[in-house]
């Protein structure tokens, strides 16, 4: 006979071979309850402090957060508050940037809760104080792409993320936006959020629409996701393209718009199948809306879009123009909700966008950039991270990493913004080294680095006004005088990384 | 291009728009309170900023006001260009104008530099056009001034533009048999393009000879409709190698065709030369 | 020099204003706010300074609010505040 009686003594040598129990058929019991009931819930689910205390965070440890809400984010503020209440100290706060509506921080810095700071950025009234020496440990500044990759290699260890989603079911599937009908808010990709959720030790995700298990299109995957916490709100999505995002009805960024688009057409590398990204500022977010025009005239067709994705590309790309979007982050409304309903329009990790060491970054395809500088000099290196009063107020954001990756770099910025010169004998910071600068484009006139005589000689012969980039400095210096030097300290307050991980620069406090 | 001659960074910025020439503005844009500040501005722009090749125009206030006289002494002494006169009516009041800017101009030792424009904005002043063209040796262009003509007809603008066409071509007409230029009047609705752009068509159609604007947006459309044919390039061509030609022979005086040049035309030479390479028409390099 | 108060200028981007009122002590007293206050605070003052001295206007407050204006706007706009303040006009009647 062979009945699984017959085999059990089988069964029972083969469970002890193995080491392994015997499976008992009566301590199976089945859930009945109907699914709809269990897709609500699960044990995941938990208020903030029941998160932060199961995750284990312990004073010196590092928490991390993205900034795809902008200027309007409320989880930074929200969950460093708690933790001070909880009485934290000594953490270190990792996020992929850092803006205005943070100011809060400056207080939690003051009491010793946060203690160090890695980010892309910093502005308003705390990047005022940290320039000025808020903090004794300087804060450590990296390009969106070093900084998705430095989290996988393990270089920027983080222990808790408290990332804000717009939509999450009880498991933590976790998106930027939400199908429901209770959503609330938006921001589209989590780009800059996605290292963190795949290689933080535990992940917390907030969210102000709690949906039923399955989330569907979700950025973040459960199996990721160790708690799930509902707030009233993770961000105020009005608030997305306030700040260096702008449509702008500036002449002179129009002006500078049309330029850009020029270089482009003519800069040999405007051909079908090409790749574009563009930064965020007024004239190089504009250029999309006039290479539209070229586009159409010549019958040219872009692969696709990438970066900071813009309503501009949107249109392009729902035109035919662009075949396209690869979204680390949603520059506005229209963006966010188009990556929602549109399945070529698709986000894609920090890392995966613009790490130098990653292969398959989406940087390396890139044919063109249009960027924006707050600082360029004679040797076309370009600063964006600090003002030309030495007070911190920019993001590296991927401009590194996609000058460096990209076939063609054009930087657009004015020559003068008010009594500030754009274009200085030496930058403040050094941000992107002029080695992956090609273009520059002002007001004045449009300088090609020496480096690449092949663009110079298309631009020429298109009949663009190319100056030397002396002549622009001198131009400047000459409307405005002679600025006197910064009254900088002695204190390092910044580390500007490379993307290769050295260190590049640093930032000096200002003392007045 | 207008520019409000109270507004210290639209002043600044004007040049890099590439206006073929920029009109600051004493007048309608600035109050009765800030004449006298708006009139210190724009001495000191004209003074220190570099405006390339620009063609520098001042619209003053009229001479029966109380700030006519200080704006002429103001602005040529800054070394304007070209004066340009509001609301003329008469050849008499150019007489005057020219009269006041010669005294200044004889204080500061500069006799003869300073030109004027005339803006006829009402119907005297058209039935009036050739008279105003032809009162003074200075004069180098006359103007409409639309908003203030036809409420003088007692009628409104229309997108067509039919209530214009008498002061339009009356205009055109006494600038052509006077010689000198005709300058059509600003087009104020910056939202329509298209309307806009009909009305330089039909200003070129008519034969003026620039149009004036209010806005960089609207320089574009005007160079697109203005863009220089074969046959002015060839010209500007020639007068520019005559330029080199008398320049390598240390010449000062320079004719092409048995006709002096003088500079207002080498400047619209140049003009010309330059609004070719910006359509594109011809390149850099094709100029020896 | 006997004056007044008075005041020239705005507060748009690339304008300065200036306020000029009579004082007790002897000599020019500069207040200045100013956007470009680390690069360009010193030359501003010079300018202020320069162009009243010029003008005869020696001892006098003057608060002067910047928006990275130039030193030719910041020229006229004092010498319009020194000006309205005398009463005496830099050009001919």
């Amino acid at each position: 006979m062979n009945t699984i009686k017959d085999r059990a003594a089988l069964i029972a040598e083969a469970a002890k071979k193995m080491n392994k129990e015997v499976y008992n058929d009566s301590e199976v019991k089945k859930n009945i309850t109907p699914r709809h009931e269990l897709q609500r819930k699960s044990s995941k689910v938990v208020t903030l402090e029941e998160a932060i205390k199961k995750s284990g965070l312990k004073n010196g440890m590092t928490i991390s957060f993205h900034h795809h809400f902008r200027g309007g984010d409320k989880v930074i503020n929200m969950v460093v508050a708690k933790l001070a209440e909880m009485g934290f100290k000594d953490l270190h706060l990792a996020s992929s940037s850092l803006i205005d509506v943070h100011e809060p921080l400056i207080e939690h810095i003051r009491n010793g809760v946060i203690t160090q700071i890695s980010t892309s950025g910093l502005r308003g009234a705390l990047a005022n104080e940290i320039s000025h020496g808020l903090m004794k440990e300087p804060v450590v500044f990296r390009s969106h792409g070093s900084r998705g990759y430095a989290i996988k290699s393990g270089e920027l260890h983080i222990d808790v993320a408290f990332l804000g989603a717009s939509s999450s079911d009880p498991l933590g599937n976790a998106a930027g936006f939400s199908t429901s009908e209770n959503a609330k808010s938006i921001c589209g990709s989590l780009g800059y959020a996605l290292p963190d959720a795949k290689y933080a030790d535990h992940t917390i995700i907030l969210t102000d629409d709690l949906v039923d298990y399955p989330n569907q299109h979700n950025a973040i995957s459960e199996a990721d996701v160790e708690f799930v916490v509902v707030v009233d709100s993770v961000g105020d999505s009005s608030k997305i393209s306030s700040g260096a995002i702008r449509d702008t009805k500036n002449p002179r960024d129009i002006l500078l718009a049309k330029q850009a688009a020029k270089v482009v057409m003519n800069s040999g590398y405007f051909e079908n199948g090409f790749s574009l990204q563009t930064g965020s500022g007024g004239a190089s977010l504009a250029v999309t809306k006039y290479l539209r025009q070229g586009m159409i005239d010549k019958g040219i067709k872009a692969s696709f879009a990438l970066g900071g994705i813009t309503s501009h590309m949107v249109k392009l790309h729902q035109e035919g123009l662009i075949g396209r979007l690869i979204d680390v982050q949603s520059f506005d409304k229209v963006a966010a909700e188009s990556l929602m309903n549109d399945p070529l329009h698709k986000s894609v990790s920090a890392n995966e966008y613009a790490a130098m060491l990653e292969p398959g970054s989406a940087t390396h395809f890139l044919d063109v950039v249009i960027l924006s500088a707050l600082e360029v000099d004679v040797n076309f290196n370009v600063n964006v991270l600090v003002g030309s009063d030495g007070i911190i107020r920019g993001a590296i954001g991927g401009h590194p990493d996609t000058a460096a990756d990209s076939a063609l770099s054009v930087i657009v910025c004015p020559l003068l913004r008010g009594r500030i010169p754009c274009v200085v004998d030496e930058v403040t910071t050094l941000i992107t080294p002029g080695s992956n600068v090609d273009v520059v484009v002002t007001e004045y006139g449009i300088a090609v680095n020496p480096k690449r005589p092949e663009i110079k000689e298309r631009l020429l012969a298109a009949g663009l006004n190319i100056v030397d980039i002396h002549e622009l400095a001198e131009k400047a210096r000459s409307i405005i005088g002679n600025p006197a030097p910064l009254p900088f300290g002695d204190k390092v307050v910044g580390i500007v990384l490379n993307r290769d991980g050295s260190v590049q620069d640093v930032i000096k406090n200002i003392t007045e | 291009m207008f520019v409000p001659g109270n507004n210290p960074g639209m002043m600044q910025d004007a040049f890099i728009y590439g206006p073929d020439s920029i009109m600051l503005d004493l007048e309608d844009s600035v109050t009765m309170a800030e004449k006298d500040t708006a009139r210190l501005l724009v001495h000191n722009a004209l003074k220190t900023i570099d405006y390339g090749n620009t063609e520098m125009v001042v619209r003053i206030n009229p001479l029966n006001t109380p700030y006519g006289k200080k704006d002429i002494e103001a602005v040529v002494k800054a070394g304007v260009h070209v004066i340009r006169m509001p609301k003329t009516e008469t050849a008499d009041e150019v007489r005057e104008v020219e009269a006041e800017i010669e005294k200044v101009e004889r204080e500061i030792g500069c006799l003869g530099r300073t030109q004027i424009m005339a803006a006829i904005e009402s119907t005297l002043g058209v039935i009036n056009a050739y008279d105003i063209a032809v009162a003074s040796k200075r004069m180098m262009g006359i103007a409409l001034g639309a908003e203030d003509y036809s409420a003088n007809l007692k009628t409104q603008r229309s997108p067509e533009g039919m209530e214009l066409l008498l002061a339009r071509q009356t205009i055109v007409v006494a600038a052509r048999a006077a010689g000198i230029d005709a300058l059509d009047t600003v087009y104020s609705n910056l939202n329509d393009m298209e309307t806009f752009r009909k009305e330089v068509e039909l200003i070129k159609q008519l034969g003026f000879d620039g149009k004036s604007i209010i806005n960089p947006r609207q320089i574009e459309v005007v160079n697109e409709v203005f863009a220089p044919k074969e046959k002015d390039i060839q010209k500007s061509l020639t007068i520019l190698a005559a330029i080199k030609e008398a320049e390598k022979r240390g010449s000062g005086v320079i004719a092409v065709n048995g006709k002096m040049v003088d500079r207002p035309v080498v400047i619209r030479a140049q003009r010309t030369i330059d609004l070719a390479i910006a359509s594109g028409i011809i390149k850099k390099e094709d100029i020896a | 020099m006997e004056i007044k108060n008075a005041v020239a200028g705005t507060l748009e981007s690339g304008d300065i204003l200036i306020q000029i009122a009579p004082t007790d002590t002897s000599g020019l007293q500069i207040e200045l706010e100013s956007s470009v206050m680390y690069q360009f605070g010193a030359q501003i003052k010079n300018v202020i300074t320069e162009t009243l001295t010029a003008l005869g206007v020696t001892d006098a407050a003057v608060k002067a609010t910047d928006k990275g204006a130039l030193d030719c706007t910041i020229r006229a706009r004092v010498t319009a505040a020194a000006v309205r303040a005398t009463g005496k006009d830099v050009w001919a009647d």
